[in-house]
């Protein structure tokens, strides 16, 4: 079997028993937490009849271990369940949500990943004058404001001042790829210039180290150009600490934008979770929590191909 | 008014010129942009409503996990979807009164203990069936079932029996109830075909608009029934309830032209949003209280003294105007204030005084401080209040200790639970119901723990009493009685703080509930 595959296979199978420790994890989680769902969905108006009328029908009165085994044994099959304070069926609302989640992520990502590397050979380049100082300068302002604040920032120039953009990113299905695309602009925009520092300073970081490499200096001795020699050079050598940043980063924009969201109303993946933590709906977090979990777990399988990949000694171990 | 700006406005008003073009207009004249608003939607409202159009109403208040059946509603999302697609018996007007909405008559007999409500005739649900009175029956019925989880059934445990005679629906109660008609307007009483015992969660009402889309915590659209039986209301040809949660996405939103209609304003920016280009903030005062809680029945607060020292020891006045930027007023240690019917307004008003709170404090004998439990999601502003509450105590000797708990959690492991923590109510239409939810030593949320035998005797007394001059000396003694001796410090009534833009008109403060009652873009029409 070629090492690649064992590689994977060994991944994939120790992924799914970190789903699972994810899931008791989250389970636990839940129950830890002050209140459950009938208090939470009854609030300040719940009396003792109402609550235990509710716990009895949603089965919350049985004991936690066996609520999360059916639950265990029911996801197996495919079967998420139906959220317990509104009774809509989990997978049909999560497809919706998740579909919006990763349209915003991947148009941010579209944007920001090739900037980043394109801004960080940019750095690498004139490195220590005036433009690396400005990259560095502008992007490392941005990711240190908080995000809301930029949210808030770019919604009262663009959109109150200017009128360009709206400033509720609404999408739905009714809408064209273009309509989605331009409701979605500020907050791309916004979760762009988030993600943005992390990526370039990386690429910066590990391009200038392969710089410091003989193979470099031959390369400026044949009498490269200097943009060249970063590129083509020393840029695949540093590949595999940039792809590391890189799926982080990605994972970030899938799984931690709930506070663009509620600034930009965009019906995602984060917002939908917090109202169900808050509401102590299980079966919702749990779906939602594992999602996430596969995610991070899967993109940073691929960040890990891809460096072995790139790096001919790991490719063709002896 | 100058002659230029009036052909203008009547220009304006007539459809000739559009908004923004009146406005430039104005502006040009020296008309401030607020005035220049407020003339445009007076004469629009002179003009009367208009029909057609879309409204967009961004709310505070709505979670992805809302559901459409009426008992869960709990919130202000659900609270104005029931009123756009819904419909109750009955419903309460602006100057506190009722109006038939599903029930066109309604009457009582002499002693107060059977009330008959006639079915408005030639009604319809939104797929085509009519509303009979079985359906309101079954309706009463579902959110009265001790096993039914209903917002309602708190005001339900009152009504002994339910019964229809031909197109009237007949309630009798266990002790007389002269206010009964006013808890038929309760907001989780949507009737629903056979009740909503068949599909509860289900779209079919029979309200002035029918539900289209439904994302909940997203969106939720409408379009306009035309089977509705009153052609005075629902001028829009389709309403839009957009969920923005955050407060200055929001602002921004109405600012920008998005949504036409905002709710919960905080107060801290209701003046600047005020002088927004086209932006009208509408306060009016209501019955919602915020409020510090005691225990009466638990130590140290079992004792009147301890109790009398802390009311005497908040500054009203203060809150009001920090707290609430001046829009509220102040309370007086007890739930009622002038916004309800049969108030008493010669009961004296309690100030801060520091003198007095340490008389009392030192006749209590109490030594070491006091625990006040508090979180920012007991009220807008609750941390800040008790901050306020400490320093002004500390005035009179007594040390207040803050505890601040998290939000989650706060109403099921806080509030009714610990001895003296901060909460709100949202008020009531009239004093019985109010007094019944949470002052009635039997009652459910009766969360300062009173019990007072004398004043139960009171509630039922006036609960019966048909003549409203004893009713009024009856209500005015047991305010005396919470104010004195019930474990609630009342320190402000807080007003409704909503917005809209001048591409709607007919605004009407209405103190029953913030958004006109949740009835805004029900009665509003387009100025656009």
């Amino acid at each position: 079997m070629h090492p690649i595959l064992k590689l994977v296979a060994q991944r994939l199978a120790l992924g799914c028993l970190l789903l699972l420790a994810a899931s008791v994890l989250i389970f636990i989680g839940t129950q830890i937490l002050p209140g459950d769902v009938a208090a939470a969905i009854l609030g300040q108006g719940a009396t003792e009849q109402a609550l235990t009328n509710m716990r009895a029908d949603l089965g919350l009165d049985r004991p936690a271990i066996t609520r999360y085994f059916e639950w265990l044994f029911n996801a197996l099959q495919g079967d998420l369940g139906v959220a317990l304070s509104n009774g809509r069926d989990i997978a049909d609302s999560i497809s919706g949500r998740m579909g919006n989640t990763l349209f915003l992520a991947s148009v941010a990502a579209m944007i920001s990943v090739p900037l980043s590397i394109f801004l960080g050979l940019l750095a690498v380049r004139y490195r220590d004058r005036w433009p690396d100082k400005l990259i560095s300068a502008v992007t490392l302002t941005s990711i240190s404001l908080p995000e809301f604040l930029l949210g808030y920032v770019i919604m009262f120039v663009f959109s109150v001042k200017l009128g360009w953009f709206n400033s509720v990113s609404n999408i739905n299905d009714g809408m064209s790829f273009w309509e989605k695309l331009n409701a979605v602009a500020l907050p791309a925009t916004v979760l762009t210039m988030v993600v943005l520092a992390h990526m370039m300073r990386m690429t910066r970081a590990a391009i200038l180290n392969v710089m410091q490499s003989a193979y470099v200096e031959t390369a400026e001795l044949k009498g490269l150009r200097r943009f060249t020699i970063i590129a083509r050079h020393a840029m695949p050598n540093a590949i595999a600490p940039i792809v590391n940043v890189v799926m982080i980063n990605l994972a970030y924009l899938v799984v931690g934008v709930v506070v663009i969201e509620v600034v930009f109303v965009y019906p995602g993946m984060g917002q939908y979770l917090v109202d169900h933590v808050s509401k102590r709906d299980v079966p919702v977090v749990q779906a939602c929590g594992l999602i996430f979990a596969t995610i991070y777990i899967g993109l940073n399988l691929l960040a890990d191909i891809i460096s072995i990949l790139s790096n001919p000694r790991l490719r063709h171990p002896k | 008014m100058n002659d230029q700006l009036r052909y203008y406005l009547a220009r304006a008003t007539a459809g000739k010129m559009d908004r923004r073009a009146f406005m430039g207009k104005a502006a040009a004249l020296g008309v401030a942009s607020t005035a220049a608003t407020g003339l445009l939607t007076s004469a629009v409202h002179a003009q009367g409503p208009r029909r057609g159009g879309h409204m967009s109403v961004g709310l505070q208040g709505g979670e992805s996990t809302n559901s459409k059946d009426p008992a869960t509603y709990a919130s202000q999302v659900p609270f104005m979807y029931g009123r756009i697609a819904g419909e109750t018996l009955l419903n309460i007007n602006t100057a506190g009164e009722l109006e038939g909405a599903a029930a066109d008559e309604w009457s009582a007999t002499a002693d107060a203990m059977t009330w008959s409500f006639k079915i408005r005739s030639g009604m319809q649900f939104h797929n085509g069936q009519p509303v009979t009175a079985e359906d309101v029956a079954q309706t009463l019925r579902r959110h009265s079932n001790e096993d039914s989880q209903s917002g309602a059934l708190g005001i339900m445990r009152g009504i002994a029996s339910i019964s229809v005679n031909g197109d009237t629906v007949v309630l009798t109660t266990e002790t007389p109830n002269a206010d009964l008609p006013y808890l038929m307007a309760d907001y989780h009483l949507i009737i629903q075909p056979n009740g909503g015992m068949d599909d509860p969660a289900g779209a079919v009402m029979s309200g002035p608009y029918r539900w289209v889309e439904d994302e909940p915590g997203v969106r939720h659209t409408f379009e306009r029934f035309d089977g509705y039986w009153n052609d005075g209301v629902a001028h829009f040809d389709t309403i839009e309830i957009l969920v923005i949660n955050d407060a200055t996405a929001r602002n921004s939103a109405l600012q920008s032209g998005q949504i036409q209609l905002a709710n919960r304003v905080p107060p801290s920016v209701a003046g600047l949003l005020a002088r927004a280009p086209g932006v009208a903030v509408e306060s009016t005062a209501g019955r919602g209280h915020y409020v510090f809680i005691m225990h009466a029945n638990t130590a140290p607060f079992d004792n009147n003294d301890l109790r009398m020292a802390l009311k005497h020891a908040i500054d009203r006045e203060d809150m009001v105007d920090r707290i609430l930027r001046g829009y509220g007023s102040v309370g007086n240690d007890m739930p009622i204030n002038s916004a309800y019917p049969l108030f008493d307004a010669s009961i004296p008003q309690r100030t801060y005084d520091p003198d007095q709170a340490r008389f009392y404090f030192e006749r209590s004998g109490h030594s070491g401080p006091v625990d006040l439990r508090v979180a920012d999601g007991a009220f807008p502003g609750a941390v800040d209040a008790a901050q306020l509450f400490k320093e002004s105590a500390a005035a009179a000797g007594i040390d207040l200790n803050i505890i601040r708990e998290p939000d989650d959690g706060y109403w099921s492991e806080v509030w009714n639970v610990k001895p003296f923590c901060a909460s709100y109510w949202g008020g009531r239409p009239v004093q019985d119901q109010m007094y019944s939810t949470a002052y009635l030593s039997t009652a459910d949320w009766n969360d300062t723990r009173f019990f007072n035998p004398h004043f139960d005797d009171l509630l039922l007394q006036a609960r019966g009493e048909l003549n409203n001059e004893r009713r009024k000396a009856l209500y005015s003694e047991m305010g005396l009685l919470v104010r004195d001796e019930g474990g609630l410090i009342c320190p402000m009534f807080n007003d409704f703080i909503d917005a809209h833009n001048g591409d709607v008109a007919g605004w009407v403060a209405n103190p029953n509930g913030e958004m006109m009652n949740g009835f805004a873009p029900v009665h509003m029409w387009s100025a656009a």
